[in-house]
């Protein structure tokens, strides 16, 4: 391997790291909107969230990028294989994250909410110094490793020709007809990755805590 | 729509020959993956230390790779030491090998969870080696991991979308097949994400059966 290839390989990390930030950018708030809706039960929405997510949970990231990105210009909203990878990450993560808000939000003892109200706190006061807190620091671990089980996913999006870790690896392998090399330091960025979210867990849980 | 939907109707028996594939792929690759991470637990339970080192870093490094990375490495990085196999063995046995360490670490899991004197009375009962794993040991650990080995099991069926890429012939290569004839892709896709979709909740209603009946059996 030339150094051409490891510079290809460290942007294709590039790539894989933006991509699954800025869907888990996407994802967290929105997850967090879901599962708000599933906790207040909201008639009509609340059964359209969960079978929503149902759904979601089941689809594998390669059939859903495949789908954005062909079946999206149909309805007249055409998106490029970059907008497209982010929004096929964002949707996979939005169902999970909504799964490890809702876990959060429901293991949020009563009598909190309960003084709160007793408190005379308004609906968004409440929601914000009471509820907030304590379930973001719930969520947290579980977070984290979403974003690390969505690294792991990424390279579905190389079937739109975005040029992940994955993808510039296997050019590399074909193009010098040995494929072990590449594969081998594509391995060690994917786990470098990987451990540095984890890290940075840590450190977060650390601050929070 | 409701034009793609008919297309996609009519072309029902690529699709199904597709979710069939995908059927046996993911359940041959679940047992496969069941059985050798079983092996694979009771080597990271080894009290032989460099027997569970070795485990452990393999299920670690398995755990830290992305599935297609994996199988990409196998597809491509097998012929050149000299194993030549097909795309479906190939994505078969990737498929196995990288599920096997996450089951394997699940069923540790629960092994270090159970109690040391159910252990204990099994060895009283004259079991030892592999007799006390299979009788003793094995059925409360996978009674404890079942919905987590379920999850897995849906995480292979979903893992194994992407053996499309290597030109397996499962669903969504079905699914894209049917697209890049007809061009529907909508209905295409969403036909796609709905098998797996039942495919999903079947393995969860299956869990959720056999859990209630290991609870009945308490």
């Amino acid at each position: 391997m030339s150094a051409a290839d490891y510079l290809a390989l460290l942007q294709g990390a590039g790539f894989t790291v933006m991509f699954s930030v800025a869907a888990m950018v996407i994802g967290i708030p929105a997850g967090l909107g879901l599962a708000l809706v599933r906790w207040a039960r909201v008639p009509v929405l609340a059964p359209g969230v969960a079978l929503l997510v149902s759904v979601l949970r089941a689809a594998p990231a390669v059939t859903l990028a495949l789908l954005i990105f062909f079946a999206l210009p149909r309805t007249g909203l055409s998106l490029g294989p970059i907008a497209a990878g982010i929004a096929t990450l964002a949707l996979s993560t939005t169902a999970f994250n909504c799964e490890i808000w809702r876990a959060a939000l429901l293991a949020l003892p009563r009598d909190q909410l309960d003084a709160a109200l007793a408190m005379g706190m308004s609906r968004g006061l409440r929601f914000r110094r009471i509820v907030l807190p304590q379930v973001a620091r719930a969520a947290l671990p579980a977070l984290v490793n979403e974003l690390t089980l969505l690294v792991k996913v990424s390279p579905a999006i190389a079937v739109l020709g975005v040029v992940d870790i994955t993808r510039a690896a296997v050019r590399i392998g074909a193009q010098s007809y040995e494929p072990l090399p590449p594969f081998m330091a594509a391995l060690v960025i994917y786990s470098l990755i990987v451990f540095l979210f984890v890290r940075m867990q840590r450190v977060v849980e650390r601050r929070f805590a | 729509m409701i034009q793609e939907f008919a297309i996609v109707w009519a072309q029902r028996a690529l699709l199904l020959d597709g979710f069939v594939t995908t059927l046996w792929v993911a359940a041959l690759a679940s047992a496969g993956a069941l059985g050798l991470g079983a092996v694979l637990s009771t080597a990271l339970m080894s009290r032989n230390r460099p027997v569970a080192r070795l485990a452990t870093i393999l299920v670690d490094a398995m755990r830290c790779v992305p599935f297609l990375l994996f199988a990409y490495l196998i597809y491509y990085g097998l012929p050149s030491i000299g194993v030549r196999l097909g795309n479906l063995s190939s994505g078969v046995a990737a498929l196995v090998v990288y599920h096997m360490a996450y089951m394997a670490e699940l069923l540790r899991g629960a092994w270090s969870g159970l109690a040391v004197e159910t252990i204990e009375a099994g060895r009283a009962f004259g079991f030892h080696g592999f007799g006390l794993f299979r009788r003793v040991i094995l059925p409360p650990v996978m009674e404890a991991s079942l919905p987590n080995l379920g999850n897995q099991v849906i995480q292979v069926i979903k893992d194994s979308a992407f053996l499309t890429i290597i030109a397996v012939q499962e669903l969504t290569h079905a699914a894209t097949a049917i697209q890049a004839t007809y061009y529907v892709p909508f209905g295409s896709f969403i036909a796609a994400v709905m098998l797996y979709w039942l495919l999903c909740l079947a393995v969860e209603g299956v869990v959720a059966l056999a859990s209630a009946r290991a609870e009945a059996r308490r």
